[in-house]
């Protein structure tokens, strides 16, 4: 549904291979089906605190892509209220030791830490934004939503969600290229 | 005097606080109509259709347009020969609990900022600024205010004598350092004199003013004309991801101040600019009053 929005659109599917890491530039349309994570400050200061207590995680993080959001509740007969990205710099100080474990994306909005930036070239891993505010649009493709962990933190806890077609943009690309960069001078006057 | 019955205030405020998540201005509207036109980049262009997309949707299926409901913000007119049956407060409070929960928006008020940050799990309290007007009717403006936009807001005491330019460049500048987390492309309210704190609460108010509509002093409406055109040149674009649209409007209000200021308050409002207006004329002769 998406091709028309936009010249190209690259299908992907969760969880995430190096291959298709690699190979996803700053700039390009994607959309993702699969399984994604969802995680916000709360549940990312819980996951590292077990990992500095050096016990194991609640949910399997390697090859996954996580998701800042904290969704509106789900009417009746829908799988997901409204979904929109939260800012990503919240959680900029946990993601490092996330993507030394072996995560492979990240979706939200703002900008990034250069330390996030170095250790997703390191870890070759991809950073997309969704569109902060097209929140009903993207709770579309969110077919399905489990909690697995964290239940008591609401909108906040961690849920899987299946996803189809979930529409986002390259926006930071495992080799350091940064939309949030190079884009902006191109239209300034 | 008229006698408005808090029931009928909860309600009012209820149906506002809903309408305003579902249903997005037709100034908003046309004005990101109006912007996929002229928008250079591809990507921005893809991102307003998004934006496009998302308000028909959550209007068709009364979804919320955002996620961040935001924190409940009301402006209130009331009218000095009003009679308020019960209780003011808890009668605006009830609505914007039950509108939260009844129509399935995220609740997103905490309690202690710095300890406990605890859910209040109704959104409340409400943020409720009263202006007590001649007339005999309750004049509402609701704006739930999302968190993104709302932290790229500033306040500057500024000299007089950095002036009207002055002014432009704190403006242009405060829409800079933000970037893309407000979710460009934005509204812009500023209000210039006052206090600070005065400042602030009516450049929140200034956000709200139509699209279009330029202050009527011709030389604040050239500070909003030059600001936009200033802003629009940085670059930043639909969600920041580049491009020639970053603001879609500037209003800039002001009020008398003290001889030795000049307090200067810049309010960011994303694109999903959530208000609602409603007026309460009170009992029977409601349908009277109306025309
Ligand atoms: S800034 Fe506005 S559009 Fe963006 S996430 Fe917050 S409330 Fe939604």
């Amino acid at each position: 549904m998406h091709t028309a929005y936009y010249m190209e659109i690259k299908k992907i599917n969760t969880p995430l291979t190096d291959e298709v890491v690699r190979n996803l530039k700053a700039g390009d349309g994607v959309s993702i089906t699969g399984y994604i994570y969802t995680g916000r400050d709360a549940a990312h200061r819980r996951l590292i605190a077990l990992l500095e207590e050096g016990k194991e995680l609640p949910i399997e993080i390697k090859n996954q892509i996580i998701y800042y959001v904290g969704p509106a509740p789900a009417k009746p007969g829908y799988n997901c209220g409204s979904a929109g990205p939260t800012t990503s710099h919240r959680m900029d100080t946990y993601t490092p030791s996330l993507l030394d474990l072996g995560l492979k994306g990240m979706i939200g909005k703002g900008l990034r830490s250069k330390e996030v930036i170095e250790s997703m070239i390191k870890n070759n891993a991809v950073y997309f934004a969704a569109i902060g505010g097209a929140a009903a649009l993207i709770a579309k493709s969110i077919k399905d939503s489990q909690v697995v962990a964290y239940e008591e933190l609401g909108p906040e806890a961690i849920h899987r969600y299946y996803v189809e077609y979930f529409p986002a943009i390259v926006c930071i690309d495992a080799r350091g290229n940064n939309l949030y960069e190079s884009e902006p001078p191109k239209y300034a006057k | 005097m008229r006698e408005i019955n808090s029931e009928q205030i909860k309600e009012k405020v209820k149906e506002l606080f809903l309408k305003a998540n579902y249903y997005i201005g037709e100034d908003v509207l046309n004005s990101i109509r109006k912007a996929l036109n002229v928008e250079k980049s591809e990507t921005g262009r893809y991102v307003l259709r998004m934006i496009l997309k998302n308000y028909e949707l959550s209007a068709n299926e009364k979804l919320a347009i955002c996620q961040d409901t935001g924190l409940a913000v009301l402006f209130i007119k009331l009218g000095q020969e009003v009679h308020i049956k019960g209780n003011w407060k808890e009668a605006i409070n009830e609505g914007v609990k039950e509108a939260y929960i009844d129509g399935y928006l995220r609740k997103s008020a905490v309690t202690d900022p710095v300890f406990d940050r605890k859910n209040t799990k109704t959104n409340c309290p409400a943020i409720i600024y009263t202006d007590i007007v001649p007339g005999d009717r309750i004049e509402l403006l609701v704006n739930p205010k999302g968190f993104g936009s709302e932290n790229m807001s500033a306040l500057a005491m500024m000299k007089p004598a950095d002036g009207a330019e002055g002014i432009v460049d704190f403006i242009v500048e405060t829409v800079r350092k933000a970037g893309p987390n407000p979710c460009p492309p934005t509204i812009i309210g500023v209000c210039v004199g006052g206090t600070a704190d005065q400042a602030c609460v009516l450049a929140k108010k200034a956000a709200m003013r139509k699209i279009g509509e330029h202050n009527p002093d011709p030389r604040y409406a050239k500070m909003e004309k030059d600001a936009l055109e200033r802003i629009n040149k940085l670059g930043i674009g639909p969600a920041g991801l580049g491009g020639s649209t970053t603001s879609l409007w500037v209003s800039i209000d002001y009020v008398p101040t003290h001889i030795a200021g000049m307090p200067v308050a810049v309010n960011i409002c994303c694109h999903a600019d959530r208000h609602a207006h409603g007026v309460l004329y009170g009992n029977k002769k409601d349908k009277y009053s109306i025309n």
